[in-house]
């Protein structure tokens, strides 16, 4: 269908008229509600024709295959492209009751569209060179968000993550350049059928060692994610959300779309590689997230800690080709949409408690349960369901994360599953600290601001984890029928090239 | 002339992580310039360094021609890292009106 490139198209536009909407922000809220709604709205009806009719391709300009950039919709690519865009609806709304004025009128919703458009560009485009494009444009925005307000302990946040992202985007411009060199086109499926053929194979591992890095910088895998805390900090909450539960998928999906599709052959070496950075990702992340005290923060390493958990999916998807292979892979999609609903729920409910208590520290918060029930009672269920515990959603993704590894089989994998367990326990501990310190305890004075507007986004995430949990097989199947596409790769080869 | 061009590229990243390495933002900026001409150079390379013709219009067929696609792709990332780097120095700017600083150390010192 054509309309694959509409959640590109949509919020570009939608950012064009209303920077020339400055001085109006009635306008440009309703503006940018209307067109979030509707891509969010486009993505359901792509996710089920794609489930219907199979991999969808678009042309850019009727260019044949391997020539022109294309745009692909597989089931993957849907998934995420649907749960960024929920997570959106949820950010921008929570955005109107929670963010100040100033930063509305110099661009806050121009530069959020954008942002939009880049991450859906990362996720729908088909071609290696053109993903570099819409990385940089997701992250030209973000860094531009993360500025915007100029205080101070925002610019030194600036700094730091503008020189991390611009080293990771320089790796990718030369790993590309390289991949170039090695197999003639950027074509990400053209690519992916020449790879096997190529004469100088000594050059594919350390290439698939590079992308990597490169997307492990994005996502904060462990050893690079020493630039994640400082940043989500600093940012208003409703932003923050977004940034923290979708920038770092985007190096995910990144990691998962080219080890599927490009470097899925003797990957000997390259899933050893991934499980153990799994496992240290995990283990890293949540020890990191016990020492701390900020509110934030704590969510902000429990991210790291959790993307070990999906790459732990895919290496066990990469160690085996047995029907495990494809258990562990699917797992690891299903992780994604549930961490991805849950940590932008708790990342609005830190907000929420900000806003009321005026601090950051959850030693300086107190018995916030008494003030607002319905908050406390929003951030618990998200909390226990972070920590998996049933019939939360978290609970039913750890289940086919661990069924995966023990029917894989080898030590590798029964070494990462008891990571997991262990690190499901650690994260119980932070959830509970956070609700010790900052739901329970001795009440604090609370400010007299409203926060009702900022419940109802966070009861639209919390409900769809519930119901993720509780009626799991429809979820379930999706995964595994996007992991079933991902593990055979000449489907997404023959849907672009066509032939078959 | 490939290997040399290599080894230009290899010194362009160096300089570039050396001058990343030190306190000064402004530094900071000059390494991240570098280090971008070096992957561009890079690219540029990977095209295949020969003398050819121009690929459209004078049909000379496949063989005599230059790669175009490389220098599409270096336009590319020449704009997007000269954009970043614009956005870089004006973060840098605000920051030394803010922080009467250029140098990260005491930066760091001061986010308290």
């Amino acid at each position: 269908v054509q309309a694959i490139f509409l959640p590109i198209l949509i919020p570009l536009l939608t950012a064009i008229i209303l920077v020339l909407l400055r001085g109006n922000i009635r306008l440009q809220r309703t503006l940018s509600a209307l067109s979030t709604l509707a891509t969010y709205g486009l993505s359901i009806f792509l996710l089920l024709v794609v489930r219907g009719d199979g991999i969808q391709v678009y042309q850019q300009g009727n260019w044949a295959p391997p020539f022109g950039i294309c745009l692909v919709a597989d089931l993957f690519s849907c998934i995420m492209v649907g749960i960024a865009m929920t997570i959106a609806v949820a950010a921008l709304f929570y955005s109107f009751w929670s963010i100040d004025e100033e930063r509305e009128r110099f661009y806050f919703y121009p530069l959020f569209q954008l942002q939009l458009m880049g991450v859906n560009g990362c996720f729908l485009t088909g071609d290696i060179f053109n993903l570099f494009v819409f990385f940089e444009v997701m992250l030209i925005a973000s860094y531009a968000l993360i500025a915007l307000g100029g205080e101070r302990k925002q610019l030194e946040a600036t700094v730091k993550y503008m020189s991390i992202n611009l080293v990771s985007s320089t790796l990718m411009v030369s790993t590309v350049g390289l991949l170039y060199r090695f197999v003639g086109t950027l074509n990400m499926a053209d690519i992916a059928q020449r790879i096997s053929q190529c004469p100088d194979q000594g050059m594919i591992t350390p290439l698939a060692i590079m992308f990597l890095i490169i997307f492990g910088t994005k996502a904060a895998l462990f050893g690079l994610w020493f630039w994640m805390p400082g940043t989500y900090t600093v940012i208003p909450a409703g932003i923050s959300a977004y940034f923290g539960s979708i920038l770092t998928k985007v190096g995910v999906y990144g990691i998962f779309r080219v080890f599927t599709l490009i470097f899925n052959y003797d990957t000997d070496y390259t899933h050893m590689v991934i499980l153990a950075l799994a496992g240290l990702t995990m283990l890293g992340g949540v020890l990191g997230a016990a020492a701390q005290n900020n509110f934030r923060t704590i969510l902000t390493y429990h991210i790291s800690s959790q993307v070990g958990y999906m790459i732990m999916g895919l290496g066990i998807g990469l160690s085996t080709s047995t029907p495990a292979a494809v258990a562990g892979v699917a797992g690891g999609i299903f992780y994604i949409v549930h961490h991805i609903l849950v940590k932008s729920s708790l990342f609005l409910s830190g907000g929420v408690a900000e806003r009321l208590t005026e601090r950051q520290d959850i030693r300086e918060m107190g018995g916030l349960a008494s003030h607002c029930p319905v908050a406390a009672i929003l951030f618990l269920i998200a909390a226990l369901s972070l920590a998996g515990f049933p019939p939360l959603s978290g609970f039913c993704a750890k289940l086919l994360l661990i069924k995966a590894g023990l029917e894989a089989g080898g030590y590798l994998n029964y070494i990462i599953v008891a990571i997991c367990l262990i690190v499901s326990l650690l994260t119980l501990y932070s959830m509970s600290k956070i609700w010790g310190a900052a739901y329970w305890g001795e009440p604090v004075k609370i400010a007299q601001v409203s926060y009702r507007g900022m419940l109802p986004p966070i009861t639209f995430l919390v409900i769809q984890c519930i119901l993720m949990g509780v009626y799991p097989e429809y979820f379930v199947n999706l995964c595994f029928e996007a992991s079933e596409q991902l593990m055979a790769p000449q489907i997404y080869i023959n849907a672009v090239l066509g032939g078959g | 002339m490939e290997g040399l061009i290599a080894i230009v590229v290899g010194v362009l990243f160096a300089c570039g992580i050396f001058l990343m390495l030190q306190k000064s933002f402004l530094r900071l900026i000059l390494g991240l310039c570098l280090m971008s001409h070096g992957a561009n150079l890079l690219l540029f390379t990977m095209g295949g360094l020969v003398r050819g013709a121009i690929p459209v219009g004078t049909g000379g067929g496949v063989a005599n021609c230059t790669d175009p696609l490389v220098q599409a792709l270096i336009l590319t990332a020449i704009v997007i890292s000269f954009g970043v780097t614009a956005l870089l120095l004006v973060v840098a700017y605000r920051t030394h009106q803010e922080h009467n600083t250029d140098d990260l150390d005491e930066l760091k010192e001061l986010k308290g």
